[in-house]
């Protein structure tokens, strides 16, 4: 009896062993020229990690589509020093958890050159460390938390939105200016999101600058506890450090209330095209009518403008037309700014080189302001301009500002010009 | 089959089963180590529903009163600059110690209640986490989680795929540890009970067995077992956040007990391993079938669903001891085969 059962043990023991053994792939990609991982003679393989389902789905989901379509519109004319660039996106549904695991998949399985642009703040802190320890350049990332730039303790992590303190600052700043005797108050996601927010505003409008801070979390659709304590409080002024949908849903549960204060909200849920296409719809015009945003990038509404002219071509072309937004600029020129570090990267790139033609200012991006990298600054766009909407139109107005040391200063630099859509080539 | 035997068998099987992570690349031990994971988890459901017949939805909240009771421990021990084995251990107590608390709360009410009551007090539990955790998101930080300082991979791991051996050698430990002493409480006089009260309460009182006592204790040592688990997974994310213990992956633990063969510890085992093999082995095959991207995407993750449902109405229906049932029934019949009289196969 006992000899049998041993040899059943034996035999279920083999057997796993076996499909463990079965289940892992080779994997290795070996054989390359310099054995860089995911970098081969015609195709360099990058990844990313967006939310195409869940809370923040709607409107972000289009940034990865249209980051794919400028990588599309690159590999039709040659790809970079050779190169097509193949992009990997994988959902996470704004959920960490998820992140964890596309991540890994995307690094151990995969085998990805570089990630690129993973979007949001809790969600890519929750890898930060993985990818650094593994030493994965982590560039762009899609969030405003000062967490990506810290090139001490993180080297291969670089930001890209402007910092919410920053933009924080910047629209405290303007709300002073124009209205010095208004009441402050703000409504922000409850995470670092929100918390950063509230450091930058305050930091301008003094500690008791804000007569009443409310937060929301993602799990739970219902604001209007947190819209009637900002009605009770007689807000003039309410800043919004929420994503679109919540911009959203914070705008019409107000207008439910009877309560239209101004609102201000950061670039990362304040986008027009976003708010009226996925959520308020026809009652958009009227919900927002003079709605105060942040952007770095160039808007739609922008009058001739080469950069907007370029990316609508491209959306034509290869993310199945239709006019520009937000969103798909962000994504575009996020593109844009790999390959022109990729192109900075030499022939032969590897992890250390990308992240050195970074560091040397070789990326310029298509901004208003001023992108911070150096070798000790990982900062993305360093600051914003605003804009308003007037009759379903949101275009921007005054200059861009750029927060520095504490202190908001007009940039008068002016917007990186357009050469060529593809860095790089002549 | 004796004792000595069964801990030789353990003992080899653990030796493969390290050694195995020498040759597996880097995702792989990760996957390991998850399959350890969800095995110290799915080990202790198995215990409590199969044998002594309560049963739960919400081993995920008590998995996540793990994780965050090891995040609280690890970094107050971080912040007192404590590192070493010390770092490693003690959260992973504390998490198990946390956990049977909570454990012993909920079971003291379990006892009370039966079948769909209690998997409904079990269900509330799974459904407040987020709400817990983002009305006292001072303590637990909201939706985003906390983060963990955990021990580091010793140094001569260090390189490429490094951690990730070191994570699959501290879950594969967990796990072994938890199965080792669920199987000598579920083959002992404590698993007699278990099985009586399971079988027929008023027989098992009549008998002399201490119903409710045994059904708190059970719910208890389950829960603890959850609470290794969750702080396994604490470990190898370095987070512990709500939406790594949704009401999806609580249901998914009892789908793996169930597909697996419930009441077996071997089943727990072929349970986790489906967990995670088969909604990888999906994803390579829907990437190789080279569909459009807008069909790939709308599959990806929701095919693994639809295909553990399946999995789960046919395992009812043609299996219903699971797997491990089959493995079993396949076993008997080379047996008995050359012998004239079959050998009864056990329901």
């Amino acid at each position: 009896m006992t000899l049998k059962r041993n040899r059943a043990f034996a035999v279920v023991g083999a057997a796993s062993v076996l499909a463990l053994a079965a289940c892992s792939s080779p994997g290795g990609g070996g054989g390359d020229a310099q054995d860089v991982p995911g970098v081969t003679e015609d195709k360099i393989v990058i990844g990313t990690h967006q939310p195409l389902t869940g809370p923040a789905a709607a409107g972000f989901s289009s940034i990865s589509a249209a980051t794919s379509a400028y990588f599309d519109y690159i590999n039709d004319n040659g790809g970079i020093n050779g190169r097509e660039i193949e992009f990997i996106v994988k959902d996470d549904g704004y959920n960490p958890a998820n992140t964890q695991t596309v991540v890994r998949d995307l690094v151990l399985q995969e085998e990805v050159f570089a990630i690129l642009g993973g979007l949001g703040t809790p969600t890519h802190s929750a890898v930060i460390d993985f990818l650094n320890e593994n030493e994965v350049p982590d560039l762009f990332v899609s969030g405003g938390s000062p967490m990506w730039d810290q090139p001490e303790k993180y080297p291969w992590t670089f930001g890209y939105n402007s910092e919410y303190i920053a933009e924080a600052a910047i629209l405290a700043h303007y709300a002073q200016t124009e209205m010095p005797d208004g009441t402050y108050c703000m409504f922000g996601q409850d995470d670092d999101f929100g918390d950063d927010f509230e450091k930058g505003a305050l930091e301008i409008l003094g500690a008791d600058g804000l007569a009443a801070s409310e937060r929301y979390s993602v799990a739970n659709q219902d604001v209007t506890a947190q819209i009637s304590a900002l009605k009770a409080a007689n807000c003039d002024v309410v800043f919004l450090a929420s994503i679109n949908g919540f911009t959203a849903l914070a705008v019409g549960t107000a207008a439910q209330l009877g309560f239209f204060p101004q609102w201000m909200a950061t670039s990362a849920g304040g986008d027009y095209g976003t708010l009226e296409k996925d959520y308020l719809q026809e009652n958009a015009p009227l919900l927002l009518e003079n709605f105060i945003s942040t952007f770095y990038l160039s808007l739609e509404t922008n009058q001739d403008d080469p950069w907007i002219e370029h990316f609508q071509m491209v959306q034509d072309e290869y993310n199945g037309g239709g006019e520009i937004g937000g969103n798909d600029i962000f994504g575009m020129n996020m593109a844009y700014m790999f390959a022109e570090a990729l192109a900075a990267a030499g022939d032969n790139p590897t992890r250390e080189s990308i992240v050195e033609a970074i560091e040397s200012g070789a990326v310029k991006g298509s901004g208003l302001v001023p992108l911070g990298y150096s070798p000790e600054d990982h900062t993305g766009n360093t600051g914003v301009q605003l804009s308003q909407v007037k009759s379903g139109v949101q275009a921007y107005f005054g200059a861009p500002y750029v927060y520095e040391n504490g202190e908001v200063t007009e940039y008068t630099g002016g917007q990186v010009p357009f050469e060529n859509g593809i860095p790089g080539s002549n | 089959m004796s004792s000595r035997t069964t801990l030789i068998v353990g003992l080899v099987g653990l030796v493969a089963v390290i050694g195995l992570t020498f040759v597996l690349d880097p995702y792989r031990n990760y996957q390991l180590a998850t399959i350890a994971a969800y095995l110290c988890v799915v080990a202790g459901l198995t215990m409590l529903t199969g044998v002594n017949g309560q049963l739960s939805l919400g081993h995920a909240a008590l998995a996540a009163c793990g994780a965050y009771c090891y995040a609280f421990t690890a970094n107050g021990l971080a912040e007192q600059e404590v590192t070493g084995p010390v770092l490693l251990i003690l959260p992973i107590l504390a998490a198990v110690a946390g956990a049977a608390v909570l454990g012993l709360i909920v079971g003291l009410a379990a006892a009370r209640l039966h079948g769909p009551y209690l998997a409904g007090v079990t269900l509330a539990l799974v459904l407040a986490l987020p709400a817990i955790t983002s009305r006292f998101s001072d303590v637990f930080n909201g939706d985003q989680g906390l983060y963990i300082s955990v021990e580091r991979r010793p140094e001569f791991l260090a390189g490429r795929g490094g951690t990730e051996m070191f994570q699959a050698w501290v879950a594969i430990a967990c796990a072994a540890l938890v199965v080792i002493l669920l199987r000598n409480l579920m083959k002992g006089n404590f698993g007699r009970q278990m099985r009586a009260v399971r079988d027929n309460e008023v027989a098992a009182a009549i008998a002399g067995v201490n119903v409710a006592r045994t059904k708190v204790i059970a719910f208890t040592v389950s829960s603890a077992a959850a609470g290794a688990g969750g702080a396994v997974l604490a470990f190898m994310t370095q987070s512990a956040s709500p939406g790594a213990f949704s009401l999806v992956f609580s249901l998914f633990l009892l789908m793996a007990a169930v597909i697996g063969g419930i009441g077996t510890l071997y089943g727990a085992l072929w349970g986790s391993i489906l967990l995670v093999v088969l909604p990888d082995a999906i994803g390579s095959l829907t990437k190789s079938l080279s569909l459009s991207p807008e069909v790939a995407q709308r599959l990806d993750g929701n095919l693994a669903v639809g295909l553990f449902g399946a999995i789960m109405v046919l395992v009812v229906i043609v299996a219903p001891l699971g797997i491990q049932g089959l493995l079993r029934k396949g076993r008997l019949k080379m047996q008995s085969r050359g012998t004239p009289q079959s050998v009864p196969v056990p329901k």
